[in-house]
């Protein structure tokens, strides 16, 4: 058996790829609920359909969406240069340290300053964070999967010694958690009685831009260039060094925001676990949404249902939590499976040719 | 040889693929001992009937006779044991083997034991193919390689021999040689189909010429009757644009110039370039001639400014020093070049006409408008390429890669050619290029030589150069010899230089006065 490249990749099988890795997940899922003695319709509704059955689960599901379509957008830039930053979690937690850190720092300030001051804190502790893979990358020629990954355990690292000596809370009973941030320093609630903050407007701002950025803007022609042709990158004269510098910054930047929006939205303070995950989860995400900011806004909205409705698995069905997981990433090896078969066919060879292949 | 039976008979084949009809109702019939050229434009179905005669691809309707018997299924080892033999454009060699190791591996197991090296070294000797089964492959020179694989086919003893656009990579020389073997072979019995779309070759070598277009046998003739441009109209089916030679005015002092430029190859197995100078005129074209792998793909990027120079005084455009900058800033200099990749280097595969528009042209045009992409400004430059320069295309909204081979290079120099550049420098301007596309990319080589630009052509084909250019240096090893006045040089001369192989005294080409 071997894989051979079709002629003419169809454009629409493109964008059809996803939904049949939705599809497939979905069906898969079911057998897999059937084997673990679950009625499978029973279960999809319960993934599924129940989570977003309600205003309060709508907010939620957005709640949960903000992270990883801001996330996603950002590393949509990088992997379309052809820049493998996984490092997206860590960005993310030294985010929420720069943003987090201003607003325990002022944790007593009223000024209306403070809440995008510890935003802007965020996008810049992302950056510092991103751009030390870009700047190895670019000095040494280091392989940025590699650093960008470690990095991420040493953020990780630095929370946890913070959060358990410096910044741990006087009054919190020796809890490794931080004080609360002050009122000034949350995330305005936009929905009355949900828990949607004004972090999910920021990220539909950001998906538009983004959009615009990427299709009409120089450094967005740039890093499709790079990432499709870097030779023809190199013709045109673009400075290969400054793309690296750029799609690092922007995705440090919307994975330092993300992180000081789960902080100062929905979590209120600084405690052990930030994130869930988001920053792996988002690179799902991204190429579930083939790269797009649109795409990554819809697929963001799917992926943060597989969290909801792990939750609820969890609770209706007595399932594990690593449902959750295991949905995720049979969406991530569908999507993959589906992008080879739109590009290559299947060939089967008889055991006789298999032999001397001229060509 | 008229009275004899033909050896193999194609009647009314048929192959379509999604989309498009690559062979209908082809007919065509070869005689042992005839050397039969297959010509067509590329995209003409000349590869698609070969592999339909060489069993990798099957034809939806028609025969195919052998010897006057019908056979109903071919695969490559059904056609190897009829007796075909095929030489691919493409060598399937391994570097790290030796040349028996690598002709075994190629051959039915029967024939690859203990005699084999005798075997080589008989067919190499009788067909004077001279080749040491003990060399390591990447130890040859492309013609020593070509040959390994003319000797595997000759080994297995064939009826018929198909060479599949055999001397784009040879010098003249070696092209010589290679037909000195094949007509000694054409003697003995063997039927060459030869699939080329070098037309004084086929009028030198063939017998018979069967002539295609867009999937169809058009014509048919006798080669030695023609001239290269009557076969061209045939394969065209249009008449072919005559280039022509102007007198112009030449600068004085040379606009471009490089200047003992040194520069080590980035590659592996790249060629590294060595007291390299160039001092090029306004008004003329200077060729530049070469084997492939001999420092031409160092010397394009250092030129271009993809690497930029150690020293900035090493290259100049009109007396100001532009070592140090890279391509974006030689533009505003006035460079303008065209890579030997059309899919990749020169465009972007994946990307629209009109983004591949702005790609280069982006300052120079001025298609932007505060860091965004105009695009209405671009559609309107690469509708201007469009109609300017002839690319046959439904609109700009296509990707590139959609572009046949010639269009899409006459649209990449339309874009270049279009920003008025004072330097043009090119590498292999007309390479699997369509007959009627090349004389016109030549044409507007010389129109804007006329218009008083430098023209730098780095080329493979000596036709070409010859055609075009004021004067000719040659490119062996990473050095480049002195220019010469092209009406002072013959190919034969080139040739040899482009081998290494240096006459003796100072006075290289000259000697031809």
């Amino acid at each position: 058996m071997r894989l051979e490249l079709r002629g003419q990749v169809s454009e629409r099988m493109v964008y059809c790829s996803p939904v049949f890795a939705v599809i497939m997940t979905f069906l898969t899922g079911m057998l897999i609920f059937s084997f673990l003695g679950v009625n499978p319709t029973q279960a999809i509704i319960t993934f599924f359909v129940e989570p977003v059955s309600s205003i309060d689960g709508v907010a939620e599901l957005c709640v949960k969406a903000t992270p990883l379509v801001l996330i996603a957008i950002g590393l949509s830039f990088c992997f379309r240069a052809n820049i493998w930053n996984i490092g997206a979690e860590g960005q993310l937690t030294i985010g929420a340290l720069a943003g987090g850190g201003l607003g325990l720092l002022f944790f007593n300030s009223s000024s209306q300053f403070l809440m995008p001051g510890m935003l802007i804190f965020g996008i810049l502790g992302g950056m510092v964070w991103a751009g030390i893979p870009a700047f190895l990358k670019i000095k040494f020629g280091t392989n940025e999967i590699l650093t960008s990954l470690m990095l991420t355990y040493i953020a990780l690292l630095i929370l946890s010694y913070l959060i358990h000596g410096p910044w741990k809370d006087p009054e919190g009973q020796n809890f490794p958690e931080s004080r609360l941030f002050p009122e000034a320093g949350l995330l305005p609630i936009i929905l009355d009685e949900t828990r949607l903050h004004l972090g999910w407007i920021i990220t539909l701002i950001c998906v538009p831009v983004a959009w615009i950025l990427m299709t009409y803007h120089l450094i967005g022609f740039q890093i499709r260039v790079m990432g499709m042709a870097p030779m023809a990158s190199n013709f045109a004269g673009f400075r290969g060094k400054n793309i690296i510098w750029i799609s690092f910054l922007i995705s440090g930047g919307l994975a330092g925001l993300a992180g000081t929006i789960e902080v100062s939205g929905p979590i209120g303070q600084i405690i052990p676990v930030i994130s869930p995950g988001y920053g792996f989860t988002a690179i799902i995400v991204a190429f579930l949404g083939r790269l797009h900011p649109i795409g990554c806004l819809l697929s963001g909205l799917l992926m943060a249902l597989t969290y909801l409705g792990g939750d609820n698995a969890q609770i209706e069905l007595n399932l594990p939590n690593a449902v959750t997981g295991v949905f995720q990433g049979m969406l991530l090896f569908f999507l993959l499976a589906s992008d080879v078969l739109v590009r290559y066919r299947i060939q089967i060879i008889g055991y006789k040719n298999k032999h001397r292949n001229v060509e | 040889m008229a009275d004899k039976k033909p050896i193999l008979e194609l009647l009314e084949i048929c192959k379509g693929y999604p989309g498009v009809i690559a062979n209908n109702r082809v007919n065509l019939e070869i005689k042992p001992g005839q050397i039969h050229a297959l010509l067509g434009e590329n995209g003409a179905g000349k590869s698609t009937l070969v592999k339909i005669i060489y069993g990798v691809q099957r034809c939806d309707t028609g025969k195919i006779k052998w010897k006057g018997s019908e056979i109903s299924q071919i695969t490559p080892q059904i056609a190897r044991k009829l007796g075909i033999g095929m030489v691919f454009q493409h060598f399937s060699l391994f570097d790290a083997m030796t040349v028996e190791e690598n002709i075994a591996l190629g051959i039915p197991a029967t024939l690859a034991n203990e005699n084999l090296k005798q075997n080589i070294i008989d067919i190499s000797e009788k067909y004077g193919l001279p080749l040491d089964p003990y060399r390591y492959v990447h130890t040859l020179s492309v013609g020593e390689r070509q040959r390994i694989e003319v000797v595997r086919c000759l080994i297995q003893n064939p009826k018929l021999l198909i060479m599949d656009e055999p001397t784009s990579v040879l010098t003249p020389q070696e092209v010589d040689k290679l037909f000195k073997t094949l007509r000694r072979l054409s003697a003995q019995g063997v039927a060459i189909l030869y699939i080329s779309h070098k037309l004084q070759e086929i009028i030198d070598l063939c017998h018979v010429a069967t002539i295609m277009r867009a999937g169809e046998v058009v014509d048919t003739c006798i080669p030695s009757e023609e001239s290269p441009r009557s076969m061209a109209e045939m394969m065209m089916g249009t008449n072919l644009i005559v280039t022509k030679k102007n007198e112009r005015l030449v600068s004085e002092k040379p606009y471009f110039s490089v200047i003992n430029l040194n520069h080590q190859a980035t590659m592996e197995h790249g060629t590294d370039l060595k007291n390299i100078t160039i001092k090029a005129h306004k008004g003329e074209i200077l060729g530049i001639a070469g084997i492939a792998g001999n420092g031409q793909i160092e010397l394009m990027e250092v030129l271009s400014g993809e690497i930029t120079a150690s020293d900035d005084s090493l290259v100049s455009i009109d007396q100001v020093s532009v070592g140090n900058l890279g391509p974006r800033k030689r533009r505003e200099k006035g460079l303008g070049f065209v890579p030997e990749e059309r899919l990749g280097h020169g465009a972007v595969p994946e990307m629209l006409l009109w983004e591949n528009a702005f790609l280069s042209g982006y300052q120079s045009m001025k298609l932007m408008l505060n860091g965004f992409m105009n695009v209405t400004k671009s559609r309107e430059y690469a509708e201007k390429i469009i109609s300017r320069f002839n690319v046959k295309t439904p609109n700009v909204n296509v990707t590139a890669n959609s572009l046949s081979g010639g269009n899409l290079q006459k649209f990449i120099f339309g874009r270049e050619i279009l920003q008025d550049p004072k330097v043009l420098i090119v590498f292999q301007p007309t390479w699997g290029v369509d007959a009627g596309s090349a004389a016109y990319i030549r044409q507007s080589l010389m129109d804007i030589a006329d218009r008083g630009a430098v023209v730098v052509v780095i080329s493979q084909d000596l036709e070409e150069l010859f055609e075009i250019s004021d004067k000719i240096s040659v490119i062996c090893e990473g050095e480049l010899t002195k220019p010469e006045i092209v009406e002072n040089i013959t190919v034969e001369n080139v040739g040899l230089l482009m081998s290494g192989i240096k006459p003796s005294g100072n006075d290289i080409l000259g000697t031809q006065l």
